[in-house]
């Protein structure tokens, strides 16, 4: 059976991009074949790994259990966007620092999660971080970096906020 | 894209021995890292399929693929047939066919592969390929396989004095059976492999492998060519753990096969249910023991039939049998004993190399023993171990005779440091009040010391190269035999390089391992990587720095022969840093003077040899250990436990990178953790397995994290005879958390006490209530 492929217009880190893809075509393929972002990894396939987690409009998703056609007309954010120009995200940042990636496979979807937990909630408890991670598996390090490397970013995060609210006052 | 040199503000010159961010990850946190699947294709490319079989056991009565081969968008169907040179993927024992020859022998063995130009495309292929199979009993368990004697090579037995005369004489005598279950890797990166046509007859094949040279190899026999004609390189994988030791060869020479068919690219990536489906795992053990134990906890005697699932072809499971023969001791010396092990062959995936390698299964045993005697004698589970440790002579020799040299056992030293800075007496006895008055939730604590074995136990194998280039403007290209898959082979590599030519990290690149600059490698596996290419790769900067002091002597005016200091991009005569030329001025210099600027370096490890037939020998360079406490609460109304403390103190000799090193202690222990609480592989009746997918096989996640985490590296203790004075560390580690089942133990033997406790592995919430509600029965 062949099926006629479609446009699909997707906003992803702030700029619009085209592609064609089937009615079936997830979300994570049309990122990594057709857009060529390939920071978004395919690890289950059935959102059980956390590998795809990308950002819809702010919100954390896993791109393998998203159509690319239901995403049209949504802010996207992937991995690829985190950084600001030449400037790490502080969860980036302190990954590096932490060693929170070892083969570094599951990272890109683990730093989604974990921006859009401190978007939600800048000062997580260590519980709450594993409660919003839950979804992310990762066979490496064992979490503990991992959970250290996102309580340390959310304490940059508000050094940052209180940077930018004394330079406002 | 930004860049980043691996660097740690403020570090010293010489980046050995010292924290350092990995050499990836700034590309890991960017996204910017690639993997296989990651890569660009030309269009035109390929993308593959494996039609397996549904069947455990049968004769493949039809295979035709015309109709498959005729859909639009579908390049090539290749069977068996389609092969021109040498139908075998095994990594030496050619009882493994790529693609099934009129026999299948497991459900998920390879009988065709599809290429088409979608992944769509290839499954409606695959639904057209007729495959009848005549289903004929199989053999779906251990305990099948060996009532029916389906054997895999010979028996391997060890003896030491009279096990039965001391059995007999014991006070303590145990008998037992002890199961440990199989594990699928769940590297997060599933196999994928890309393979390139290349012009008169050559290939280049992009492989997630543990193993370059072996896929080199297997592709090129498959292929009927020879191995020149084949590339293999590998930048990195998403994890590996042994998964990707042998397993990777499959898909590489699939992809070959259909670059040869099709003269196209052809890519080939396995989604997890055909990874786990697919792929080798684990190998589920069973061993019968007799242990004899004198009154004070000294074991006297131990006599154990110790049985591997090899799964349906023998892939590494011999020298895995071996690693858990060579390690039934784990730290303990042992009088009289009598080991015998057997490889089984049953028709399931075939089971094959996994952190460990045989180790953990085989001190599995041991530490069942030492439980059960701590129980029966009412004695600590952390005394009983001290008691029986290797010591001084005659004491110091395993039971394949090798000595462990008593100036090199740190046990003692780490067991008397950890259990102090743990705090464990005081903790001990808070967790027995605790536990006297709380009738539903006990906690228990569980001590485990390893002594694990390092070299790979086939010598041979105990070699490696690398391949060293100066550019004249003084950058350095680095090359060598192993492979990256998370484990910070690479960030210990460029350490050593950087310290040896004395150059600055940002001055190295990296190269992905590729067969074409360093030959005849040995798989990274063995926990091996860092000891074997870290002296190839300080041999290499060797030969370079020899040949540049006479030039940057000469750009120095100094005497030729005259000490100079190579450090952090600078050459200076020793103790006059402020005369220093720049590397790159010497590597200029030294290109002027027509002076070679690449070099190889080899090492090979001296001294070892084991004889199979005698069970003697010294298969190993040297031993690594630690130890861990593991502090756990048990629910006797559900079964849940949890992990509440972890206290590790490992030894890693002088750690080339101890940032790298603690990310292994942590990262072994969690997975060893897994193996024995978490992970279960569920098989059909008909041997087709159930829990393919992370939906139903659970390895740990954030939840299963110690709330209490604390892992620190033995302090001043160099290792003579390995790179800098360091010592391996990818394996050792998960047998660290063989301890959850001495304190899982501890706080179920709370409802029985003085009675041991019967708890089976893994130690689901499902086991443990079962040995919860056992114990109660008899508490």
């Amino acid at each position: 059976m062949q099926v006629k492929k479609t446009g699909c217009r997707l906003e992803v880190n702030g700029e619009v991009a085209e592609c064609l893809v089937s009615p079936m075509t997830t979300l994570c393929e049309a990122l990594r074949y057709e857009l060529r972002l390939t920071g978004t990894k395919q690890g289950c396939d059935k959102g059980d790994c956390g590998a795809c987690t990308v950002l819809i409009d702010g919100a954390p998703h896993l791109a393998c259990l998203t159509l690319a056609l239901t995403a049209q007309g949504r802010s996207i954010q992937t991995v690829e966007g985190l950084a600001r120009g030449a400037e790490a995200h502080p969860l980036q940042d302190a990954f590096d620092r932490f060693g929170a990636a070892q083969c570094g496979f599951c990272t890109p979807g683990i730093l989604m999660s974990a921006a859009a937990l401190l978007e939600a909630n800048p000062a997580p408890t260590r519980a709450e971080i594993q409660e919003a991670l839950g979804g992310n598996l990762c066979r490496c390090t064992g979490y503990t970096k991992i959970l250290d490397a996102i309580e340390d970013a959310a304490r940059a995060l508000d050094r940052r906020r209180e940077a930018a609210a004394a330079a406002l006052s | 894209m930004m860049t980043r040199a691996p660097h740690v503000e403020g570090a010293p010159r010489s980046p050995l021995h010292l924290p350092a961010l990995h050499e990836s990850a700034w590309l890991h946190a960017s996204g910017e890292a690639v993997y296989v699947d990651d890569l660009p294709t030309p269009p035109g490319t390929l993308v593959g399929y494996v039609v397996a079989s549904p069947v455990a056991r049968g004769r493949i009565t039809r295979l035709e693929v015309a109709a498959a081969r005729a859909l639009p968008g579908v390049a090539c169907v290749l069977t068996a047939a389609d092969i021109p040179g040498i139908n075998d993927i095994s990594p030496f024992s050619h009882d493994e066919p790529l693609l099934a020859v009129d026999e299948v022998f497991c459900v998920g063995q390879s009988v065709a592969v599809i290429f088409a130009d979608s992944a769509a495309r290839c499954r409606e292929a695959a639904k057209a390929v007729v495959l009848e199979i005549e289903a004929l009993p199989a053999i779906l368990t251990l305990d099948e396989a060996i009532a029916r004697q389906s054997w895999i090579g010979q028996p391997h037995t060890m003896r030491r004095g009279d096990v039965a005369a001391a059995f007999a004489a014991s006070p303590v005598q145990i008998e037992g059976e002890v199961r440990t279950g199989g594990q699928d890797h769940f590297y997060l990166e599933s196999h994928c492999a890309l393979a390139y046509p290349q012009e008169a007859g050559s290939y280049l094949v992009l492989s997630s492998t543990q193993h370059p040279s072996e896929v080199q190899a297997k592709c090129a026999e498959v292929l009927g060519i020879d191995r020149h004609r084949v590339t293999v390189e590998t930048r990195r994988m998403g994890g590996g753990f042994g998964g990707k030791e042998t397993q990777g060869a499959y898909f590489a020479a699939m992809a070959a096969l259909g670059a040869r068919a099709t003269r196209k690219p052809c890519k080939i990536w396995l989604n997890r249910d055909q990874d786990m489906t697919q792929t080798g795992k684990r190998h589920p053990f069973m061993s019968r023991y007799r242990a004899g134990f004198a009154a004070d906890g000294e074991l006297r005697s131990f006599e154990v039939d110790i049985y591997a699932d090899g799964g349906w072809s023998a892939d590494l499971t011999t020298a895995i049998l071996d690693r858990a023969l060579f390690h039934l001791d784990n730290a303990y010396f042992i009088p009289n004993l009598r080991f015998t092990g057997r490889a089984c062959r049953t028709h399931l995936v075939s089971n094959t190399a996994f952190r460990g390698f045989g180790g953990p299964q085989g001190m599995a045993v041991i530490e069942e023993a030492m439980n059960t005697a701590a129980e029966r004698l009412g004695m600590d589970y952390a005394a009983i171990r001290a008691r029986n440790y290797y010591g001084e002579s005659p004491r110091d020799r395993t039971p394949y005779d090798q000595e462990v040299k008593a100036a090199h056992n740190r046990l003692r030293r780490i067991t008397d440091q950890l259990l102090r800075d743990a705090d464990y007496d005081a903790r001990k006895a808070d967790i027995d009040a605790f536990n006297a008055q709380s009738p539903l939730v006990k906690r228990g604590l569980g001590f485990q010391p390893v002594k694990f074995g390092i070299s790979f136990t086939n010598s041979v194998l105990n070699q490696a190269g690398a391949f060293v280039l100066i550019y004249a403007d003084g950058s350095v290209q680095l090359n060598h035999g192993g492979t990256e898959m998370g484990q910070g082979l690479n960030t210990k590599m460029l350490a050593i390089c950087a310290h040896e030519l004395g150059v600055r990290l940002d001055q190295i690149r990296h190269m992905p391992t590729a067969t074409d600059k360093v030959p005849n490698t040995s798989a990274t596996a063995a926990s091996s990587g860092s000891d074997l290419n870290g002296m190839a790769v300080l041999a290499a900067c060797q030969t370079l720095r020899e040949r540049l002091a006479p030039v940057a002597a000469g750009l120095l005016k100094v005497e030729p022969g005259a000490a100079l200091t190579f450090c952090d991009g600078q050459v200076f005569p020793e103790g006059e840093p402020a005369r220093a030329v720049s590397f790159a001025q010497v590597a200029t210099a030294a290109y002027l003077q027509q002076i070679s600027l690449a070099a190889t370096g080899f090492y090979r490890t001296p001294d070892i040899g084991y004889d199979h037939a005698a069970g003697r020998g010294k298969p190993f360079h040297y031993y690594a250990y630690g130890a861990a406490l593991t502090e756990v609460e048990v629910n006797a109304l559900t079964g849940e436990h949890r992990v509440t403390r972890v206290d590790i103190l490992h030894d890693v000799g002088d750690s080339l990178v101890p940032t790298i090193d603690v990310g292994q202690v942590e990262g072994g222990y969690i997975q060893g953790l897994g193996w024995l609480t978490r992970e279960e592989l569920v098989w059909s009746p008909q041997g087709v397995l159930r829990t393919h997918s992370p939906d139903t096989y659970k390895i740990p996640a954030y939840g299963d994290a110690p709330r209490d985490f604390r892992v620190q590296l033995l302090q001043g203790a160099p290792q003579p005879d390995v790179v800098h004075g360091s010592k391996a560390v990818g394996e050792p580690p998960f047998m660290l958390a063989l301890g959850v089942l001495a304190a899982l133990r501890h706080a179920i033997g709370a409802w029985c006490p003085g009675q041991p406790v019967r708890l089976g592995v893994p130690a689901t919430p499902e086991a443990v209530l079962r040995a919860v509600e056992d114990a109660r029965a008899r508490g």
